[in-house]
């Protein structure tokens, strides 16, 4: 492959996925709004576009662009520049190593779960620069907020994503999905109790690194105006909701490769996976992506149901939770997750099967 | 020039000039922000050399973490007067002729350096062939086939030559030593016990105060 | 231009050094003191991460070394800024040329 083909490859799978990117916040703004309505027996965004108010998230959009770009005096007119670009290239980032089916992955890395988590955990600045150059008292109390939580929360998170690894031997996403083939009990959220239990803990984690209610206290309305963001307005300011919901999906990602199959529908035999991946490249392409993609929403609806459903905490608690409970939990799951396969060969008589697939020692670079 | 060039010179230029800003810069916050970029443009070299793990823990360790700590201490302590302390025209002149007298020695330094006592390099072009993270691990693991040259003594490398004379059977590659997994743990134990330790001197110091209301 | 090798990556890593090390003596703020510190680490790492790439011999040892520089780096600024932060609360300044006294 020439350098040529190389960059105009890696060119097109960046447009794509920063068209998909956009794409998927315009939609789910929408389906917050739909989510929120049903939640609270009203029925959201009804006008624009019709009877569901689909066009709702463009009429945002266009009246964003449309508004008048603001600067307070008092701000770092630098780093308020800087902040929304910092977040969002932090968090689109991670999606060049997320497989959306089997290696139709922008960038094949070894260990494309640990650079996603690498990059995800540099979004925190883009917030910590707007809670700094605001100039104001709630988005600096809001982007220090925002900074403490999600680096702790970064160290269950990670903790708990080490579990399914420790099961998969690779860190490589493409080859842990691969090993999820077939019928839904492959997955490895039903590989063991440890790694059921890690997906839970993975997923609490995960809402609180997004900042998603119940632990949104960086953009605490009734406490901090709106926290980070609360002298942004027009495009900037979308800026950040992008990040949002971009790393709200790029953490559902995690979740579905690691714990959920990946692509894999978990309803037909590996067999038959292969013999469509073999022979009707396209349509296994396009029914993958869609059943990837389709995973990730869900997740991100339990997410939005979440939000609408459980009161906020407090800083305290969101602190508490975090260090005294989701910290030892994920310790326990993977101390437990490392001793099973060890229990299991030496406690037990040879003539019982071991249900757990043992790990190659050394995974394969995938070619 | 290829195109891992261009993107060195662009990468490794940005880098560098980011580190000068970090010099020249009088906020102390956007010195922080300098050296971000710095820290992730240097994320960005290790990538370029195909040491993709190296990257990532730079991102993940250096970036995500110790920087926002750093960002936090300045954010603690950046109040009126001390967000931009200057040094006098003395100190930048002497500064900048004795920083650029020591690139000058460095420079120098490697160009008369006798590379060839080192052993040939003769490494395959495309790093993704050898450089990935497998063979880090393997390292690590004490497998010698990864590193066929060892340049320290007693870690992976070929057979010692007086091994190689009196013909004894080598133990398998894979399991002759675990030359770095155990300094690999103990700095692992050194840094969450240098963590507590600055976590107990950073606390809020409560009982004086109560000494001293009582 | 000649094609990018070890030289270029040591010349890059140089520069960090050199401007870690002005900014050691420069700066009168304890943290970008410390900054200069992480400059000069960032250095050294890079020439571990060249030397790993372009020399047989350091193919484990120049990745192994930088990952330990990263991580002493971390343990080194953790403590630098419990001192800071002490110093900050005992003397209320961050400047470096005050702190002068041997005895608390």
């Amino acid at each position: 492959m020439t350098a040529g083909t190389a960059v105009m490859i890696l060119t097109i799978a960046a447009i794509v996925l920063v068209t998909f990117v956009a794409l998927s916040a315009i939609f789910f703004i929408w389906l917050e709004r739909k989510v929120a309505g049903r939640i609270q027996d009203r029925l959201g965004p009804t006008r624009a576009g019709g009877k569901f108010g689909w066009l709702q998230t463009i009429a945002d959009g266009i009246k964003l662009l449309a508004k008048e770009d603001i600067i307070p005096a008092n701000a770092d007119q630098f780093l308020f520049r800087l902040g929304p670009y910092l977040a969002f290239t932090g968090s689109f980032l991670a999606y060049l190593a997320l497989p959306f089916s089997r290696d139709v992955v922008a960038l094949q890395m070894n260990i494309a779960l640990f650079f996603m988590l690498a990059v995800m955990a540099t979004e925190v600045f883009g917030v910590i620069l707007a809670g700094y150059g605001s100039g104001s008292k709630w988005a600096l109390f809001g982007g220090m907020r925002e900074a403490a939580q999600v680096v702790s929360y970064e160290v269950p998170m990670a903790l708990c994503v080490l579990i399914p690894v420790l099961v998969a031997g690779t860190l490589n996403l493409n080859v842990i999905s691969q090993q999820q083939a077939g019928l839904f009990w492959n997955w490895y959220l039903f590989h063991d109790p440890f790694t059921f239990l890690a997906f839970w803990t993975y997923f609490t984690c995960a809402t609180a690194s997004c900042k998603r209610a119940p632990f949104d206290l960086a953009e605490a309305e009734s406490e901090l105006v709106a926290g980070f963001h609360t002298e942004y307005s027009g495009l900037r300011w979308s800026f950040f909701f992008m990040a949002e919901y971009g790393s709200m999906f790029a953490v559902s990602g995690i979740a579905t490769t690691l714990f959920l199959g990946g692509w894999h529908t978990g309803l037909v035999p590996a067999a038959v996976s292969d013999w469509m991946y073999e022979n009707l490249w396209v349509l296994y392409v396009l029914v993958s992506v869609a059943v990837f993609i389709a995973k990730c929403w869900i997740l991100v609806f339990v997410m939005m149901w979440v939000r609408w459903t459980l009161p906020r905490l407090r800083i305290d608690q969101v602190m508490t939770t975090c260090l005294k409970y989701l910290l030892p939990i994920a310790c326990t799951l993977l101390l437990g997750a490392s001793l099973l396969p060890l229990v299991w060969h030496s406690l037990l008589p040879g003539w019982v099967k071991l249900p757990f697939r043992n790990p190659p020692a050394f995974p394969a670079a995938p070619r | 020039m290829s195109l891992g060039d261009i993107l060195f010179w662009i990468v490794g230029l940005m880098t560098a000039l980011c580190a000068v800003m970090v010099v020249v810069t009088q906020h102390i916050v956007r010195c922080a922000i300098w050296l971000l970029f710095t820290l992730a443009g240097t994320a960005g070299l290790f990538f370029l050399l195909g040491l993709d793990f190296l990257g990532a823990t730079q991102l993940f360790v250096y970036v995500g973490g110790t920087l926002v700590l750093v960002i936090f201490g300045v954010m603690l302590t950046a109040t009126g007067p001390f967000i931009q302390l200057r040094a006098g025209a003395g100190e930048w002149a002497i500064a900048i002729i004795v920083g650029l007298l020591l690139y000058g020695l460095i420079a120098v330094s490697w160009m008369f350096a006798d590379w060839s006592k080192l052993p040939e390099a003769a490494l395959p072009d495309d790093p993704k062939q050898m450089y990935h993270t497998e063979q880090l691990g393997r390292g690590l693991l004490g497998d010698t086939s990864v590193q066929p040259v060892s340049a320290l003594p007693g870690v992976p490398g070929k057979p010692r030559a007086a091994e190689k004379q009196t013909g004894k059977l080598q133990p398998p590659p894979s399991r002759q030593a675990s030359a770095y997994l155990l300094p690999f743990e103990i700095v692992s134990v050194h840094l969450l016990v240098v963590l507590i330790g600055a976590a107990y001197l950073a606390r809020a110091k409560r009982k004086r105060v109560v000494a001293a209301s009582q | 231009m000649a094609s990018v090798g070890l030289t270029q990556y040591l010349l890059i890593g140089a520069v960090l050094f050199v401007c870690g090390v002005v900014c050691m003596a420069i700066k009168r703020n304890a943290i970008g003191v410390l900054m200069g510190v992480e400059l000069v680490l960032n250095g050294a790492s890079v020439n571990f991460a060249a030397f790993a790439r372009f020399h047989e011999a350091f193919r484990v040892e120049g990745q192994v070394f930088a990952l330990f520089t990263i991580v002493l780096a971390a343990a080194e600024a953790a403590i630098a800024l419990a001192i800071v932060l002490n110093f900050y609360n005992n003397y209320l300044t961050v400047d470096v040329d005050s702190a002068e006294e041997l005895k608390g």
